[in-house]
């Protein structure tokens, strides 16, 4: 009993990481109705950023954390402006391989400018508030869920009841009408970049501590991530939560309770898990269906 | 029966360019040496390995060559991608008329060319301590240059049946080539007691994101003892989970994976106090080792040839230490620098170079064809290795019987 509850936890510690990253999934594409396959890398590469004010310059963790925040959040502006824009009326498939190609340039960027040796972020300050002292999970892991819910919490405050928010939702579901009524959708689209970029960046950084910085951190989160985002609703906040929790605990379970090849299973069942929610509930647990027109 | 005759000769004809092709230049004045590493993917880590060789090749070069000639280091990425490496390897004999494949990087891209290397004669020496390469019988062209893993293995089992009673152990390994062959070897090493000591294994793959479940698992074995044959990042992880869970068996770590700076001083020096490993090269961060003379050539070396190379990663001071070697083996080649008595040198060394812990030495012979055979376990105490034991030989399975 002892172990499932070990378990559970520990599964709540990483599903947390995937609910990070799944947000920032769920934010791009709740305003461009994209998932943005190379979030994960440039959370990454805002991570390294990080790491590199940190212990080049020596500047404090808040501000270094804020810091990166803003710098992210207009990072993605800039490469929504200069890279993304061509490709804004173009099909899917032409944007899905902007993205593929982001991933790989800025996989390439981090290892580059940075190299591959895995680096200790340093230790956030989480580690030091002994709250709860428990065997289950650290304090680094309760504060980075703690940081996940108050993010899905505002984000979806944010997309429901401002007027910045209401408007990204619009533009992404009828852009021409959006338009028409006066909303400048391209600078929706920046902001929207912007705003994934950054949540992507707190990613980042809170998952650092707990799976080491180097250029392929984000590399198999990501795959988890979208799990996450398909099982809970690309479109849905706490969905992007749930769903990042539920991958976590599945995977744990599967893992320790399958014998002999439990942990070898926890890719394919992750991606098992995508193509099941994707045949029975597409939109996932807490999305809403979309009806097109025809 | 016309059409056979141009069929005829064209097969001869070819067959004849192409062997022509295969042949080295051994007659010139440079040593041109292939190498393939990766520089670009998953594994770009281990290119620096690639990047300190040349370094050091150029040092020789600066000092006069090996008896007069120039070495010419031509390095190939293959991005650890097997079809990359059959392809580059191609390129470095056939094209570029290397002379020998010297510390290709990886167990699978090098396994990939053992076929073509052994069968046009062209000596493979692989940073790899695969069993593959140490196969004289039927692969006599291929060597492994890193101390084979099957060996690490058994020091370790020898060690928790003389040294650690009552033990339980458990496992955390890499799914891979890499992982499992170290776990059988573990296993054998214990002959009979193995089901009965080994008490839980858990492995993971490169794409898990934590090994944070494994090590719950772990624990709840009830294991007293943690053998962790994980690489650098996994280990990490596993550190810290096992600390956050208080978890504290006495923990034995690969090799390959237990780098002070790296690893352990980010992690902290208090979770890994007493952990055990086979000492292998003098660490410059290691206090020990501050006044030693070839501590001290190292990082020069490095501050003059490598200044962007990090002179704490062990993988280049791996690299310097392969090139150490095969500069040996060359400079005892004289002026005979046919592969087929570069061959002959190389299974045939014995040498201990200056940067390797104490009492470690090189040594080959035809029929044996581990490079390294000598260990010394240490473990941590403070923030510095101290030596557990005495140097103990280990002979490999495949070779009691002789």
């Amino acid at each position: 009993m002892e172990l499932f509850i070990q378990q559970i936890f520990s599964g709540i510690a990483t599903g947390g990481i995937y609910a990070l990253l799944a947000l920032s999934l769920v934010v791009s594409r709740l305003a461009t109705g994209q998932i943005n396959f190379a979030q994960g890398e440039m959370a990454t590469f805002s991570t390294f950023v990080a790491w590199w004010m940190m212990t080049a310059l020596g500047l404090p963790y808040w501000f270094v954390f804020l810091a990166t925040i803003l710098l992210s959040f207009f990072g993605g502006m800039v490469l929504e402006i200069t890279i993304f824009k061509p490709f804004e009326r173009a099909s899917a498939f032409a944007q899905i391989t902007v993205f593929i190609g982001l991933l790989l340039i800025f996989n390439g960027l981090s290892g580059w400018i940075f190299d591959y040796e895995p680096k200790a972020f340093p230790s956030s300050p989480f580690a030091d508030i002994v709250l709860f002292q428990n065997n289950y999970l650290s304090s680094h892991e309760m504060g980075m869920l703690f940081v996940t819910l108050l993010v899905a919490i505002s984000l979806g405050l944010f997309f429901q009841f401002t007027k910045l928010g209401l408007a990204m939702r619009a533009s992404y579901q009828n852009p021409e009408l959006s338009s028409l009524s006066g909303i400048r959708i391209g600078r929706l689209l920046a902001v929207a970049w912007g705003l994934s970029a950054a949540i992507a960046a707190v990613a980042g950084m809170l998952i650092a501590p707990i799976v080491f910085l180097d250029p392929n951190m984000m590399g198999s989160i990501l795959l988890y991530a979208m799990t996450a985002a398909v099982l809970g609703g690309t479109d849905s906040m706490i969905g992007a939560v749930v769903g990042g929790l539920l991958v976590g605990i599945i995977e744990n379970l599967i893992g320790t309770y399958v014998p002999f090849s439990g942990n070898d299973l926890k890719l394919p069942i992750a991606l098992l898990l995508i193509l099941i929610m994707l045949l029975v509930k597409p939109s996932g647990l807490f999305g809403k269906p979309v009806y097109k027109k025809l | 029966m016309y059409r056979i005759l141009p069929l005829v000769s064209f097969c001869l004809f070819s067959t004849v360019a192409l062997s022509a092709n295969l042949e080295s230049t051994a007659d010139t004045k440079d040593i041109i040496i292939g190498n393939t590493a990766p520089y670009s993917g998953p594994a770009s880590a281990y290119g620096t390995i690639g990047k300190a060789e040349a370094a050091y090749f150029n040092k020789i070069n600066a000092e006069g060559g090996i008896n007069g000639h120039k070495i010419i280091f031509l390095s190939r990425d293959d991005g650890y991608n097997p079809a990359k490496t059959v392809e580059q390897t191609r390129k470095l004999i056939e094209q570029d008329h290397a002379l020998f494949i010297f510390s290709s990087v990886g167990t699978a891209p090098s396994a990939s060319v053992q076929p073509y290397l052994n069968s046009n004669k062209i000596p493979q020496m692989v940073a790899s301590g695969s069993a593959r390469f140490r196969n004289p019988k039927e692969f006599p062209w291929s060597i492994g240059m890193i101390a084979p893993y099957t060996l690490e293995a058994q020091v370790y089992a020898d060690y928790v049946i003389n040294h650690i009673p009552n033990a339980k152990i458990g496992i955390l390994y890499q799914n891979d080539d890499y992982g499992k062959e170290f776990v059988k070897a573990f296993q054998d090493a214990l002959g009979s007691k193995a089901s009965t000591l080994i008490v839980q294994k858990q492995s993971y793959n490169v794409t898990d994101p934590t090994v944070d479940s494994q090590i719950v698992n772990l624990k709840a074995s009830g294991a007293n003892v943690f053998l962790d044959v994980s690489g650098p990042k996994f280990a990490a992880q596993a550190i810290r989970k096992m600390h956050d869970v208080h978890w504290t068996p006495v923990h034995i770590l690969n090799s390959t994976s237990a780098l002070r700076e790296a690893i352990f001083k980010p992690s902290g020096y208090d979770k890994v106090q007493g952990l055990i490993t086979v000492g292998s090269l003098k660490e410059p961060s290691d206090p020990k080792w501050k006044d030693d003379k070839a501590v001290k050539d190292y990082v020069s070396f490095m501050k003059q040839y490598y200044p962007e190379g990090n002179v704490n990663d062990m993988l280049n001071q791996a690299g310097y230490a392969y090139a150490q070697a095969v500069v040996q083996l060359l400079k005892e080649c004289g002026n005979d620098l046919s592969r087929e008595n570069i061959m002959k040198h190389a299974t045939h060394l014995k040498l201990s170079l200056p940067i390797m812990y104490p009492g470690i030495e090189i040594e080959t012979s035809p029929t044996d064809y581990s490079f390294i055979k000598t260990y010394q376990l240490v473990k941590i105490v403070g923030d510095s290795w101290e030596p557990v034991g005495s140097i103990k030989k280990v002979t490999s399975p495949e070779n009691k019987q002789k």
